[in-house]
């Protein structure tokens, strides 16, 4: 069956190529149709495959398996193919992005009726499906890098959805420049790969990596470089601005691109090179450090935000900020499993904010909702669902997560647990505050959109309903012995992260202090969501910007981190390059080709004089080079 | 021997008065002269039939329709366009530096004045005749369609449009 | 026969080259500096007898026919040439009225 590996990237490639193609010819229906259908067909397939990659591991087989398309590169001693790998991993994320890729674009079907770019949005889509696949299936960091590109492409293309907003433009253009600065690191690592190790192949890769020292410097470089990469991909400090103003794009976009898939890939790459990254401790370290600053940080921001979107994309930011965090402590099970469980429910709340944008004619201000509860059902108990889930409050799948992370972050470090705790405890306000202020109170739109208020179409509420029960469910994957489950994620993925848990310290903490963190964390979480809606359920005016302390102006001005890249780097960058502009360009080089020019025109013009049209002038010229190369030529006889 | 150096002066100096006759008429009459002399030259190298063809391809037709066609377009001493005194000046001192370095190049390569003796009875009509004929057959016949394309060209050239007439 | 054979013994080979050299820069004068477009023609009517006459005497020094044979085409290529010329001039005039070379310095930037 892993013959049929090669069409789960393909069909999406030719749903791309049709829609994108017949974009304008092809009936909507049959567009729509065709966008999710190719991507539902890659979901099975990848289902086929999961089964065999799982019947492998039951078997206690590695569960690897690649297939090699054809030979890519092939230059002296440097081999390199184009192939595909599936592992556990790779299998996982199949499902994550075609599963997930499936149900949104179902959703989008409803969603972007009624918008004039309905083909491109789903040749887009499936581009964005393509590359992703590329991204998760490629053998190598060549291939790997292909669908990273690919992914931030259809990023910026699908941000800049609606171009004719120039903001919206621009944030597109914001994305695809800060993500630029991380695929330079990419491309530095890849060099540097096949300057240490003379391969690209993971399968030839991570084996001579496991060989090598801890804290190799090469490996320092490469990790380095992968993690700016990640950062870049991911949104993390430093690089982490660009994803909330992503949310320019269809809502959908948000869910499938911003949340759940391509903003994962930086986690799945180092999951990925896993043994990189545990030998070098130093990067380790830095992971940890960003990626619990980014979650703190961009929950900081979320509290005070009050466009609904906002909201999710600096809580996908902070959400991020903790799989690194796990990987940075050598949870990769426990980040990975974050990636899993927080695709399934930022799906879900993007998708239900979705909903309510849809619901509310576009409206994206959350102080113009409000007591939506009883208008939108559906939605709001999914959206609960997931508000629950991102909480942390058991037994949703939020919380089995997010507590594996803790963990091992307690077991590294008690100063990481009680950040990443004070992480938790903001995130469940925020998403409570989402909640109060869009579903419970009073309705504070305007008449006419309280008329128009109306519960989504079934292809918007089915993926909602999906991702709720995967949402509450997902949890289940991996329970942790404490609670007697067998961690069967754990299991699953062990022959991908086997090098790094033999180097690795091993992970042991009693049980007794996992259930009083789990418990701490819980009643955190409870308590918190409980202030949340008690101070949100009436009170609207706290979201009143004008009031407030110096910190709430920092939360709600972002912590001016644009203003501060805008004053750090644009403007100096600006002034020099307009000083390059004057000094060298105008001054230096056009001053030079304009005198080349000059001459060339002054000394055409002298010489044109020359050409008077006076045959008997061009005779006695004839007579004159005569003359001349006689003498020349009796001079050197 | 002396008769050459003789008939070259006249050459030379009829060739003069060619270019220095401000009446084109009197150019031409000239330039017939000039040729006269040229055809004494060939008799003198022993080639009579080039003599007979200078003397009736040059003087008779050529010089005739030169003086033609001067006549036809009533060509005078006072029509005539004539070019400053600076450029006339500069174009002796090119011709003279033109022969200067002529002979210069000649007097550096070593011309082998020797006589090659031997048949000299080639420049009669028959003998010519036999070469042009054998070894020059092709040339001569192509040389044919040439004067037949010149003439189709001149009479094509010189004819009066349609529209004018 | 003898004595022409004789006559020509007696010049020596650079005496033509001389002469005719003279007479081919007369006629690169005479094209210098006439602006009558039938005296020109005339002028390089003597610039190939110039030539003619040397291939002739080349011919007779060296015992060799052929330049005889050239002279010969290079007069019938002379008389094709001064047809066409001539046409042309006729032409020229009567667009012109003029047969001054200066008015034909159309071909110009």
């Amino acid at each position: 069956m892993i013959e049929l590996i090669w069409l789960i990237p393909l069909l999406p490639l030719l749903g791309f190529l049709i829609n994108g193609l017949g974009q304008n010819v092809l009936p909507k229906p049959l567009i729509g149709i065709l966008g999710s259908g190719v991507v539902f067909a890659s979901f099975l397939i990848s289902c086929v495959l999961f089964g065999e990659v799982n019947t492998a591991r039951s078997a206690g087989e590695a569960g690897t398996f690649t297939y090699q398309l054809f030979d890519w590169i092939s230059v002296g001693s440097f081999n390199l193919s184009f192939s595909f790998l599936l592992d556990p991993l790779s299998a996982i994320m199949l499902l994550i992005v075609t599963g997930i890729g499936f149900l949104i674009h179902l959703y989008s079907y409803s969603y972007m009726e009624h918008d004039e770019g309905f083909g491109k949005f789903f040749s887009y889509l499936n581009l964005f499906i393509f590359f992703m696949l590329l991204l998760v299936l490629g053998s190598n960091y060549l291939i790997m890098f292909i669908g990273w590109e690919g992914v931030g492409l259809c990023s910026y293309l699908l941000i800049g959805f609606w171009y004719k907003n120039v903001d919206y433009s621009s944030a597109a253009k914001k994305a695809f420049v800060m993500n630029r600065i991380g695929d330079l690191g990419f491309l530095i690592a890849v060099f540097a790969i096949i300057a240490t190790f003379g391969s690209l192949e993971f399968g030839e890769v991570l084996p001579a990596a496991a060989q090598l020292p801890m804290g190799d410097t090469a490996l320092l470089l490469i990790t380095l470089m992968l993690f700016i990469a990640a950062t870049g991909k991911s949104a993390q400090l430093p690089l982490f601005t660009w994803l909330p103003d992503a949310m320019a794009g269809p809502t959908p976009v948000s869910a499938l691109i911003h949340a759940a898939t391509m903003v994962t890939a930086g986690i799945y790459m180092i999951a990925r090179s896993n043994i990189l990254f545990t030998l070098s401790p130093i990067t380790m370290q830095i992971i940890a450090v960003v990626g619990l600053a980014t979650a703190l940080l961009a929950a900081c921001i979320a509290i005070t935000q009050n466009d609904i979107k906002k909201v999710l994309a600096y809580s996908t930011v902070s959400q991020l900020g903790y799989m690194f965090l796990g990987l940075g402590v050598g949870a990769f099970t426990g980040a990975f499993f974050h990636v899993l469980t927080h695709a399934f429910f930022k799906a879900l709340l993007f998708l239900g904010a979705g909903s309510v944008i849809h619901a509310m004619s576009n409206e994206q201000d959350m102080r113009m909702m409000g007591g939506l509860k009883k208008k939108l059902p559906i939605t709001y108990i999914t959206m609960l669902i997931g508000t629950i889930a991102i909480a942390g409050i058991p037994p949703l799948s939020g919380f089995f997560s997010k507590d594996e992370i803790l963990a091992y972050a307690f077991f590294a470090s008690p100063v990481f647990w009680v950040l990443g705790f004070i992480g938790a405890l903001f995130t469940a306000f925020y998403m409570f505050r989402l909640l109060a202020l869009t579903f419970f109170g009073k309705f504070r739109g305007t008449e006419e959109q309280k008329h128009h208020v109306h519960e989504s179409p079934w292809q918007m509420t089915l993926p909602l309903i999906v991702l709720a029960v995967f949402a509450a469910v997902g949890g289940c994957l991996n329970i942790p012995a404490a609670l007697h489950g067998n961690s069967w994620l754990a299991q699953f993925l062990a022959p991908i992260f086997a090098d790094s848990q033999t180097i690795a310290q091993p992970f042991h903490l009693e049980h007794t202090t996992e259930y009083i963190l789990m418990a701490a964390s819980t009643v955190g979480a409870l308590a918190m969501a409980f202030y949340a809606i008690n101070t949100y359920r009436r009170n609207v005016s706290v979201t009143d910007t004008s009031k407030g302390g110096v910190l709430y102006k920092l939360s709600y001005h972002k912590f001016y981190i644009d203003e501060i890249y805008q004053a750090l780097v644009v403007k100096p960058l600006d002034a020099a390059s307009r000083a390059f502009y004057k000094v060298v360009d105008r001054d230096g080089i056009d001053r030079l080709v304009h005198a080349v020019g000059d001459f060339f025109i002054l000394s055409g013009r002298g010489i044109r004089q020359v050409q008077n049209g006076h045959v008997g002038f061009y005779i006695f010229m004839m007579v004159v080079g005569v003359i001349a190369i006689m003498v020349y030529g009796f001079l050197h006889v | 021997m002396t008769i050459f150096y003789f008939v070259a002066f006249l050459s030379i100096f009829f060739a003069l008065m060619t270019i220095f006759t401000k009446n084109p008429v009197h150019s031409v009459l000239y330039l017939v002269i000039t040729f006269f002399t040229f055809t004494i030259h060939y008799i003198l190298l022993n080639a009579q039939f080039l003599a007979v063809v200078n003397f009736i391809v040059y003087m008779g037709a050529i010089m005739v329709l030169f003086l033609f066609v001067l006549m036809l377009l009533n060509l005078n001493k006072d029509t005539e366009p004539m070019k400053s005194n600076l450029v006339k000046i500069m174009g002796t001192i090119a011709g003279m530096c033109l022969i200067a370095t002529v002979l210069g190049a000649l007097k550096v390569i070593e011309t082998n004045n020797g006589f090659v003796t031997g048949n000299t009875d080639f420049g009669l009509v028959k003998n010519l005749g036999k070469i042009l004929f054998d070894e020059f057959l092709l040339p001569f016949e192509l040389s044919s369609i040439l004067l037949l394309t010149a003439m189709v060209g001149a009479i094509l050239l010189a004819k009066k449009d349609k529209k004018e007439a | 026969m003898d004595h022409i054979v004789q006559n020509i013994q007696g010049i020596p080979l650079n005496h033509y080259l001389i002469f005719c050299s003279i007479v081919f820069a007369i006629g690169v004068i005479g094209v210098l500096i006439r602006r009558n477009v039938i005296i020109i023609m005339m002028s390089i009517e003597l610039m190939l007898n110039s030539v003619n006459l040397l291939l002739a005497a080349f011919s007779a020094y060296r015992g060799d026919a052929s330049g005889q044979v050239f002279v010969f085409f290079v007069m019938a290529l002379a008389a094709a040439e001064v047809a066409v010329g001539l046409a042309i001039v006729i032409m020229v005039y009567r667009n012109t009225k003029s047969v001054d070379l200066e008015s034909l310095s159309k071909l110009r930037w």
